[in-house]
């Protein structure tokens, strides 16, 4: 949109050229999507030092779809890969944008250990409650009594509740939007791009394809009405009072951010004591 | 436009004016822009695209106030706001 001043367009990031993409009808992840590049255009980070690193799923897809360094990584590993190459090289803004599947499971152990590292990475989890790419599988978040093809009676795992997970491991910034509030979802991402430290996203979608169609939620626009009607904004909520149930309520809102020494810090002072030349000013002057 | 209270500076901003253009080989008629659209601008219509969805229509264009929601929301890119400044809205 041109000439508005709260507003930025996102042709420069979007690759036009792959459009249509293969989201389904009513599938959330494209909002998602658009409210990223929205927030990523706002933030003002330099787009040459931005890598968007995705892993396996529909929402994995997302790396191909943005003209940015991005990385499509293996199922689960979005996070180590993002890691890497945040290590090698600390100027980067590394984003990961990944589903709850290949986040929160696949690659549950590395979310955990870049949380309790404090690795500065945003992550942006989108939660569809479901493995949507491989056939509408039982995923670690979703609700109790949910079906799913693989709960065709309801679920009776108790699904992970991801901003607690985040927040017990340490993370430093931990949100939850739905699909549904675009506006306030790209404030959030915003200021999760420019904590430093690890900051986690986590923006419940609509699947209408996998999980609404057997959850009494038939299309994607059923379950964004259902977003608006039973949506509870609890900034400062303790993030052990955000269970998700099924057709309850979610609550959401910014949940935590706190300051917190990141790895790089913490490894430059420990061991710029033994290797001065690893010392945190040396280390700036080197990249200045 | 309606007011319930009438604004002070209301001869002084020229309310925004959106014009709305869309995409429709992108469309994939999910219906989130025709439902959050806070001044019911678009509809869904009888047109289709190639592909079958149903297509929709900027029926109340006048009344855009260039928000950008629908742009925003959309989930396939196929709706861009363009603003046009300086036209006033007609009654709500
Ligand atoms: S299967 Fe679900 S998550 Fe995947 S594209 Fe379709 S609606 Fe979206
Ligand atoms: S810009 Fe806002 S007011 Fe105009 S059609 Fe889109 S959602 Fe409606």
């Amino acid at each position: 949109m041109s000439g508005n001043n709260d507003y930025t367009q996102i042709d420069n990031l979007l690759r036009e050229d792959r459009m249509p993409h293969i989201w389904c009808p009513g599938c959330g992840l494209g909002s998602v999507l658009h409210s990223f590049l929205t927030a990523l255009n706002k933030s003002e980070v330099p787009l040459d030092k931005v890598s968007v690193v995705s892993g396996i799923g529909c929402t994995g897809r997302t790396a191909g779809y943005v003209k940015l360094d991005s990385f499509h990584t293996t199922h689960g590993r979005a996070i180590p890969f993002a890691t890497g190459l945040k290590l090698a090289n600390p100027e980067l803004k590394v984003i990961v944008f990944s589903g709850d599947g290949d986040i929160g499971s696949i690659g549950g152990n590395h979310l955990i250990h870049a949380a309790r590292r404090n690795m500065d990475l945003t992550v942006i989890c989108v939660n569809n409650f479901i493995y949507g790419m491989t056939g509408g599988q039982v995923a670690p978040t979703t609700p109790l009594n949910a079906r799913t093809s693989t709960s065709p009676y309801g679920c009776f795992d108790r699904p992970f509740n991801l901003p607690k997970l985040v927040t017990a491991a340490g993370a430093t910034y931990v949100a939850r939007w739905t699909a549904m509030h675009v506006r306030r979802l790209e404030k959030a991402i915003v200021e999760a791009l420019l904590k430093p430290g690890f900051s986690f996203v986590e923006v419940i979608a609509p699947c209408p394809t996998q999980y609404g169609r057997k959850n009494r939620q038939s299309t994607g626009l059923a379950q964004m009405d259902y977003y608006k009607e039973n949506s509870i904004i609890k900034h400062g909520a303790d993030t052990k009072d955000v269970d998700i149930d099924l057709n309850g309520q979610i609550v959401i809102g910014k949940f935590v951010d706190i300051e917190c020494p990141t790895f790089y810090d913490l490894q430059t002072e420990i061991l710029g004591k033994t290797f001065p030349h690893m010392s945190k000013t040396q280390a700036e002057e080197a990249s200045a | 436009m309606k007011y319930w209270r009438k604004p002070l500076d209301q001869d002084k901003v020229k309310p925004v004016h959106g014009r709305i253009i869309l995409i429709n080989e992108r469309c994939k008629g999910c219906g989130f822009c025709v439902k959050f659209c806070p001044r019911n601008v678009l509809e869904e219509s009888e047109r289709v695209n190639a592909k079958g969805y149903h297509l929709v229509d900027a029926v109340k264009e006048d009344e855009c106030v260039a928000c950008g929601l629908c742009e925003a929301i959309c989930p396939d890119f196929a709706i861009k706001v363009e603003i046009e400044n300086a036209k006033e809205p007609t009654g709500v």
